[in-house]
């Protein structure tokens, strides 16, 4: 799909020479990612991986036209990371650290108002969009090029879908991780119309959990917008009440956060749904054949 | 993180929040003490655990005299609570707070929390205090007043104006309401909390305002930044077997069935939970590796997972992106040697590596249960619980 990351896509990495994001960048290399340099302060002038490495990110949009930035400073340093994103104009930032502190997100997220930037993420495994690249940690050999659109906030629940989605031959036009932390930088409405707006995609697969608001108000656009089938699961059937399971974001604080609550809500608004996980692929088959 | 309620008076004392007088004490002889050098005639003698509904428990109760704050210091101390949100086993009370009590005339709540929907923190005030806030949010939500905050500019005065007129906060009582919201919400941000509240924040007989409960949360993630905060928490209120899988960089959280899990990634193991609950199972834990998971850590997770007297078998899901599952395996075969693991173990492999990891599954002469893919093990993994179930033979009733 053409909005997030595509083949003109240009992209740097922000920590470029720690040991992940090293590994990461390789291996978007590897599947044909346009990688053009990386930004670690202090390493200004010097080359990694057979690419220029600059001080600043400013530094690096003006030398090499940068438009997307894969960040892997670690928790303490990511909110100062993406705000040098955007002042720097980097239109997709993608932010894979898990463990930022919430109301730093709550400044960054002041920050970015009024600018073009998209942030995805906190706590993310990134983008993919199979056969052109990816900037993210996901196991870019599980996907194949196709028409179905996935938006997640967990990453390995989204390898398991498409995994059920291969073993039915359908592909991925791209794939999007927008995180488990409670503040996050894009919504599933959000990615929603850049799935409904791109050629590339037939139907979208909306993985979600429990806590928050964001998939019934994804929902409720897309009853309004969307023409294009959408397919939606929601995680944590079984957890209880008030306990924060694994991601900061999943906690059941009201009832409107359930799982269940959550999927009937969506089920009402006329969406296909899936209440089985092992359903995920059949479903979105099904769907697509509607 | 959690704290006490005295702990949160503490804090919110320092940035201008007036609440009664008061201290925590350990036993009897110090409640009196306490109680004499606060002075007055009446104290409310406060149990203090990490949970709400404590009042209805018999965890807050009045004495009019001295050796009534010492028996009632005596009852609580030492005793079971058990209220709504500590489960049937209740919680151990080691401490209770002693305060001057207060003639209400009238109460309200005021809290902060962090709006998902807007991403601000946002400032929320009722008329009706002293029940939770849930409670009204959905019997007379209008009665309900919001103020979404700017971070660039912090709580405004005159947004304080705003919330405290609309909930009839008047008069004399005006600045006090804007300073003790302004108050909590520094307290708030300069410690990195993602919850706060003052419930009830009552009109006293003297025409004061005074937090007479106070609750806060804080942000995990900012605890590293957060080094006072952090020296308040209370292990004795966490379960031990959460707080060693913190320990050893694992997400664990029990729960009350009895099919262990072991799966990698938030997302997969609320699923995998999911996947057993539909199958008619019911899951004795989440419990999360993460990413990068070693031998070491796998051999950890079942250690914290066999501690659960429950469980009777094992599931194990791992999807490999950044893991490895020759890694995974590795760890699992560890286990199976160094902690004697007698019960079944079913496992799900996928992803990186998945031949390797298998092989040296198939290589191992343990009789692990091998799951294609979450369906079946799902599936596999009820079916084998219930097996065990039916086989244990009831008791012969004995013959009196």
């Amino acid at each position: 799909m053409s909005v997030l990351l595509n083949k003109d896509s240009c992209v740097i990495f922000q920590g470029f020479t720690g040991q992940h994001a090293t590994f990461h960048a390789e291996e978007a290399m590897k599947i044909g990612t346009r990688v053009t340099g990386g930004v670690t302060p202090g390493k200004g002038g010097t080359q990694h991986l057979g690419l220029p490495v600059f001080d600043t990110v400013e530094e690096a949009v003006r030398e090499t036209g940068a438009d997307v930035s894969g960040i892997f400073a670690p928790p303490p340093f990511a909110a100062d990371a993406i705000m040098e994103a955007i002042d720097a104009g980097i239109k997709t930032i993608v932010v894979i650290a898990d463990g930022i502190p919430v109301q730093d997100m709550v400044r960054v997220e002041r920050y970015r108002l009024g600018t073009d930037s998209i942030i995805i993420g906190p706590n993310t495994p990134g983008i993919i969009t199979p056969g052109v690249g990816k900037v993210g940690i996901m196991p870019s050999h599980i996907y194949t090029p196709g028409r179905i659109g996935i938006v997640s906030r967990s990453g390995t629940l989204n390898y398991e879908a498409v995994a059920q989605m291969s073993e039915l031959g359908l592909g991925q036009s791209s794939s999007i991780g927008i995180g488990g932390d409670p503040v996050n930088g894009t919504d599933f409405a959000t990615v929603l119309k850049a799935f409904e707006d791109d050629p590339d995609t037939d139907a979208v697969l909306m993985i979600g959990e429990i806590g928050g608001p964001q998939e019934v108000d994804a929902a409720r656009w897309a009853k309004k917008n969307m023409r294009k089938p959408l397919i939606c699961y929601v995680a944590g059937l079984s957890a209880p009440p008030g306990r924060r399971m694994g991601h900061a974001g999943a906690i059941i604080s009201s009832e409107s956060d359930t799982a269940t609550a959550k999927i009937d809500t969506i089920e009402a608004l006329g969406m296909f749904v899936v209440r089985n996980p092992a359903d995920i692929g059949a479903t979105v088959l099904r769907a697509i054949k509607s | 993180m959690n704290i006490h309620e005295y702990q949160t008076k503490d804090l919110l004392k320092h940035y201008g929040v007036p609440v009664p007088p008061g201290r925590v004490v350990h036993n009897d002889a110090q409640a009196a003490t306490v109680a004499e050098e606060i002075g007055g005639s009446r104290w409310v003698v406060k149990a203090q655990i990490h949970s709400g509904g404590r009042g209805k428990a018999g965890g807050v109760r009045i004495g009019n005299s001295i050796d009534e704050v010492r028996v009632i210091a005596d009852e609580i101390i030492g005793s079971l609570l058990v209220t709504h949100q500590t489960g049937a086993e209740g919680r151990l009370v080691r401490r209770v707070l002693v305060e001057q009590a207060s003639t209400i005339v009238r109460e309200y709540y005021v809290g902060l929390i962090i709006d998902r929907a807007t991403r601000r923190i946002t400032l929320v005030a009722s008329a009706e205090g002293g029940v939770e806030i849930e409670v009204v949010a959905k019997q007379t939500p209008e009665r309900i007043i919001r103020e979404i905050i700017d971070p660039a500019v912090g709580l405004l005065d005159f947004q304080c104006r705003k919330v405290a007129y609309k909930v009839g906060l008047k008069g004399a009582l005006l600045p006090q309401a804007v300073k003790v919201m302004k108050g909590l919400y520094r307290c708030m941000r300069d410690n990195d909390a993602i919850m706060a509240e003052i419930n009830p924040l009552a009109i006293v007989d003297n025409g004061q305002l005074l937090a007479l409960d106070a609750k806060m949360s804080f942000d995990d993630n900012a605890l590293y930044r957060r080094p006072t905060i952090s020296e308040l928490r209370d292990f004795d209120e966490e379960d031990p077997k959460e707080v060693e899988a913190t320990g050893h960089g694992l997400n664990y959280i029990a729960l009350d069935g009895d099919v262990g899990c072991i799966v990698n990634g938030a997302g997969l193991a609320m699923a995998t939970m999911d996947a057993i609950t539909l199958h008619g199972g019911r899951p004795a834990n989440f419990l999360d590796v993460g990413g990068g998971a070693t031998p070491e850590k796998v051999a950890n997770a079942f250690h914290i997972v066999l501690q659960d007297p429950a469980v009777k078998i094992i599931l194990i899901n791992i999807f490999a992106g950044i893991n490895r599952c020759d890694w995974i395996a590795t760890g699992i075969i560890q286990a199976m040697r160094d902690q004697n693991i007698q019960i079944p173990i079913i496992v799900r492999l996928a992803g990186t590596n998945v031949e390797e990891g298998r092989a040296i599954l198939s290589a191992s002469k343990f009789p692990f249960i091998i799951a294609s893919n979450l369906n079946d093990a799902a599936a596999k993994a009820v079916t084998e619980v219930n097996n065990i179930v039916n086989k244990v033979v009831p008791l012969k009733k004995e013959h009196s």
